[in-house]
């Protein structure tokens, strides 16, 4: 499988593997067509987790994570992709239903914006809250202050 | 018309009412708002409804008002300080939650658990998986009606969570485990009192079943309420009894066996129609089939050693890993990053209930009022899951 894409692909796609799990690293431009493939092609029907991971001192700052299943063929795959802040991804929800909560949820934690999701708004925190709290420059103990003051009526969450 | 009629026809049409051109029901579409704070909701769980009559056209799901941030916590924690937070995510079964954390990081260590060790980590998980399936099903028949189950359910829980308390000093949150394998030895009569509980809590299933599995009012309310199809729910990344009740024989102790499930012998319970009885009926079977684990399990139980050799502070290897266990909800999934330090970069919760709530909206659509409150019952979410 992996040696059919490497070709089709060519430098934008690489096949890695740490302690017997598989992913690959495919450059952002070619993910719609990369998960398509999968789920068309390749059985991959269960979309298990969407995340991502910030790295601040990279150039490329995210990392977006699709975690898949197969249940024909009873393996799990990983597909990543690096973007820079302000990057947005193409959007999974044509292709998995699940992927709605999953992308608002990354979307609420690192501000990563999704292409053609049909609502994508915060998922777990306030509406209207500043700030992606799985930033690794978001503090463990920080806030929107603002908000906490109008909303609860309180100096500090804190 | 007599005069006094006339007279009040008149007084009518003195108070300037409409005239009736519409029909006198009005079908406007009606907004309601269920929750936060709503004992069906099984915690704060908000759903907004959109409303013809008593139909449901729509619904949303305002969650988040139990966000702890626990995967934020996790990357200011060392790796042994984070396991018991993991815990306080699904609170009704903990030792699930702890079963995943500690593989996982064992994994991203290389490491395996001794015998011993995976043994008694089966006979908790599965009790857990009971006590789990026990709470579901006591507040389930609540909120629907039969009030009776929830008192016979946590009668018989109780007797769980003693053998719990016994073994770690607690009931609830246990922290049963840690990272290599488990950090108590069983107590005396530990075996014993497992078979005990075995023996007692057979009939007392029966007796569960036989209080709704055929009575009528169970039958109305359940039955083709809250169907999804098999597409559907893979579609939606629905797991667990949820996807195994739309007939989808999956289930992560079989397909990819953790711990020491593949040296026991079990069934995966499925159903046909997809809908709230059958999704009880796998659940039911499932209490069954853990029975069976433990019986295997704790007639098995090998001496040696409980943990593994795991060097005092765990710093693993930079890397990443994603495991994943059938907790009595559906796959709870673990991805950890690690830099080589001693606290995780980066910690996901992949949370059954989370994803399986996203369900909720196509089950309830074109159903009563009454039937959200049987289907939120029937997907057996636990809030502090969901928004973690």
């Amino acid at each position: 499988m992996v040696e059919k894409y490497r070709h089709q692909y060519g430098s934008g796609l690489e096949a890695q593997s740490y302690l017997g799990q598989n992913y690959f690293s495919v450059d952002r431009s070619l993910i719609p067509n990369f998960l398509k493939l999968l789920r068309d092609e390749e059985q991959f029907d269960y979309c298990v987790d969407i995340t991502a991971v910030h790295y601040p001192k990279r150039e490329k700052q995210f990392e977006v994570i699709w975690i898949l299943y197969s249940f024909a063929r009873n393996e799990r795959v990983r597909v990543k992709t690096q973007i820079v802040d302000g990057e947005s991804v193409a959007s999974a929800v044509p292709l998995w239903a699940t992927a709605n909560w999953l992308e608002r949820e990354v979307y609420d934690m690192f501000g990563i914006k999704f292409d053609g999701h049909p609502d994508l708004k915060r998922i777990l925190l306030p509406d209207g809250w500043k700030g992606f709290p799985l930033r690794k420059d978001y503090g463990i103990l920080q806030q929107d202050q603002e908000w906490v003051q109008i909303n609860l009526g309180i100096e500090s969450g804190q | 018309m007599t005069a006094e009629t006339k007279n009040a026809t008149n007084a009518l049409s003195n108070l300037d009412l409409e005239t009736p051109e519409k029909p006198y029901l009005d079908s406007n579409e009606l907004i309601i708002n269920m929750g936060p704070q709503h004992p069906a909701t099984h915690g704060v769980l908000r759903v907004i409804l959109k409303l013809d009559g008593e139909k449901v056209l729509g619904t949303e799901c305002v969650i988040g008002y139990l966000h702890r941030g626990v995967e934020k916590i996790a990357e200011n924690r060392t790796y042994t300080m984070f396991n018991p937070y993991v815990d306080r995510m699904d609170y009704v079964a903990a030792v699930s939650n702890g079963l995943g954390y500690c593989q996982a990081v064992e994994k991203l260590l290389n490491v395996e658990a001794p015998p011993r060790a995976n043994y008694i980590r089966v006979i908790l998980t599965e009790l857990n998986r009971i006590a789990s399936h026990q709470l579901w099903l006591g507040t389930h028949a609540l909120d629907i009606g039969a009030m009776t189950p929830l008192f016979y359910t946590f009668r018989d829980r109780e007797e769980i969570l003693k053998i719990f308390e016994k073994y770690c000093g607690a009931r609830l949150t246990t922290h049963a485990f840690r990272i290599g394998g488990c950090q108590y030895e069983t107590y005396a009569g530990f075996e014993r009192e497992v078979k005990e509980f075995v023996a007692f809590v057979k009939p007392k299933i029966d007796e569960y079943e036989e209080l709704l599995t055929t009575n009528r009012i169970w039958l109305e309310r359940t039955k083709n309420v809250g169907v999804i199809s098999a597409e559907d729910a893979i579609a939606l990344g629905v797991t667990g009894p949820v996807l195994r009740a739309s007939g989808v024989k999956w289930d992560i102790r079989k397909a990819l066996p953790y711990a020491n499930y593949s040296e026991f012998d079990f069934e995966i319970p499925i159903g046909e129609n997809g809908d709230t009885y059958d999704r009880y009926l796998v659940r039911m079977a499932e209490m069954r089939q853990s029975l069976r684990i433990i019986e295997q399990a704790v007639e098995r139980i090998p001496e040696g050693p409980i943990m593994a050799k795991v060097p005092k502070v765990i710093k693993p290897a930079a890397g990443e890993i994603y495991h994943s266990i059938e907790a009595p909800k559906g796959e709870l999934g673990y991805f950890i990053v690690s830099d080589g330090s001693t606290q995780p970069y980066r910690l996901r919760v992949r949370p059954p209930s989370f994803v399986n709530l996203q369900a909720l909206d196509i089950m309830v659509r074109g159903l009563l009022v009454a039937d959200v409150v049987a289907v939120i019952g029937t997907l057996d979410i636990v809030l502090g899951e969901v928004d973690r």
